[in-house]
């Protein structure tokens, strides 16, 4: 028995919740419990109550709407790799969860947990990025949506009051571009990645016509690298086009940590850009 | 103050009625109420796979899971995996043959998770199967025997080295 002493609930509706994170005092949400568990097991969380959310039925699931693809916050994550009107319209995700953790976390852990934990470095929340995802959260005041842009306040600090819960989020298909790819590296299959990067692009004819870029694992969040997107807009499909991107996305501001240094970072980015928009522009062109 | 639920499971095909505390995580419940010492604590945060157990069904790891959330639930340890005769699964029985283990440490890890990737991946290549293990560490075996055992499981000859 390593955790602190807490009390459990486990509520079976979203109201239930809501009276319950209303109540109660010093209270933490448990989704999947891939990241919430180690903090209680080390005691780095040691909170009064554990609000469990497996039993909020209405939480989990995968919705397909008119524009948009809608995913329960208690979704697991090896659901959404299965699940075929998210991953047509957005076959990223599939890309991105096999290398979130490994087959047995996966069977456990929750979209909506991975974009509360909201760890730099974590595959989901750079996803939401890359795809201008939109995040509903209930709280006793009701109902808000908030973009993904939004979303993160500071490391690991997502929008969300104490009395709040991520119940979903959205993904507009208008955002999902014909070419896509998501890229990490990491030490070893599963590790926590050193930097990933999200592409999306899309092509009319050999020349591009949109794309979206986002990194995961080097700055306190993901970053959207705007400003490359911007300068692709018309420019050829080719080498020459993904080089100089890499080298403008090498100008990101990275973080430095015991083991790598926020230059190794930096030219991680770049290498990873090229080969993901090479790799998405290649699929836009299978695609067309 | 203790805080506690009422639970009842299946573990092993068996029926099991108890009392636990909230804060009791999986993995202690089966060593520690059920005796089920098979289950091992490696990091109790998640990164070496030797807690593994199948719940209804699915590989998950014990010590990122409260007891009380199995409440209702279908648990299998390793002790679970072999007949009730005790005849070896045909996975364990080609552990033993291909030397999968050493200290043994890892291995009720490995063995839950790959029946459960066996099964639903029945013809997997050699990268599939280190890609299934890549979240459970073995600290003696460097990994060959067991790659290989997963791979004559499914009837298939193990094929040497990475590929
Ligand atoms: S003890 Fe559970 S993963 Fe290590
Ligand atoms: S056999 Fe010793 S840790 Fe794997």
């Amino acid at each position: 028995m390593k955790s602190a002493p807490f009390a459990y609930h486990d509520p079976t509706t979203v109201h239930e919740l809501m009276g319950l994170l209303a109540d109660k005092e010093n209270a933490k949400l448990l989704a999947g419990g891939q990241s919430l568990m180690p903090m209680l097991n080390m005691r780095y969380a040691m909170p009064d109550h554990v609000i469990d959310l497996n039993g909020v039925a209405s939480l989990a699931g995968i919705v397909e709407t008119d524009d948009a693809i809608e995913i329960g916050a208690m979704t697991r994550q090896c659901d959404l790799m299965a699940a075929a009107p998210a991953n047509d319209r957005f076959p990223i995700l599939a890309e991105a969860l096999t290398q979130v953790g490994h087959f047995q976390t996966r069977n456990r852990g929750t979209v909506g947990g991975s974009l509360c934990h909201l760890d730099p470095s974590a595959e989901l929340p750079c996803i939401a990025a890359a795809t201008d995802a939109r995040l509903a959260i209930r709280g006793p005041r009701g109902e808000r949506e908030i973009a993904m842009a939004d979303w993160p306040l500071a490391y690991m600090t997502p929008n969300l009051e104490a009395d709040e819960a991520l119940i979903g989020i959205r993904l507009p298909k208008r955002t999902a571009l014909a070419g896509q790819a998501f890229l990490e590296f990491a030490r070893r299959h599963g590790d926590f990645a050193i930097a990933g990067v999200a592409a999306m692009v899309s092509l009319e004819g050999e020349t591009i016509e949109g794309a979206s870029i986002a990194v995961a694992g080097v700055g306190s969040h993901p970053i959207r690298l705007r400003e490359v997107e911007a300068a692709l807009e018309g420019e050829p499909a080719n080498e020459a086009t993904f080089k100089a991107a890499a080298r403008e996305a090498r100008g990101i501001e990275a973080m430095s940590d015991a083991y790598v240094s926020g230059k190794y970072r930096q030219r991680l980015t770049g290498v990873l850009v090229e080969r993901a928009l090479t790799k998405a522009a290649a699929r836009a062109r299978e695609a067309a | 103050m203790k805080h506690t639920h009422r639970i009842s499971l299946t573990v092993n095909g068996r029926p099991v009625e108890t009392e636990v505390e909230d804060r009791l995580h999986l993995a202690d419940f089966l060593r520690r109420e059920l005796k089920l010492t098979g289950t091992h604590l490696g990091c109790e945060h998640g990164v070496c796979g030797a807690c593994t157990v199948l719940v209804d069904g699915r590989a998950v790891r014990s010590c990122l899971m409260l007891a009380v959330q199995a409440r209702g639930s279908d648990v299998t340890t390793v002790e679970g995996l072999a007949a009730e005769d005790g005849t070896l699964s045909p996975l364990q029985e080609a552990f033993r043959e291909h030397h999968a283990l050493q200290c043994g440490f890892c291995t009720p890890g490995m063995l839950t998770s790959l029946t459960a990737f066996l099964r639903d991946n029945p013809a997997p290549t050699d990268r599939e199967v280190r890609e299934a293990i890549s979240g459970n560490i073995c600290r003696c075996t460097g990994y060959q025997p067991i790659v290989a055992a997963a791979l004559a499981a499914t009837g298939d000859e193990a094929i040497e080295g990475e590929n």
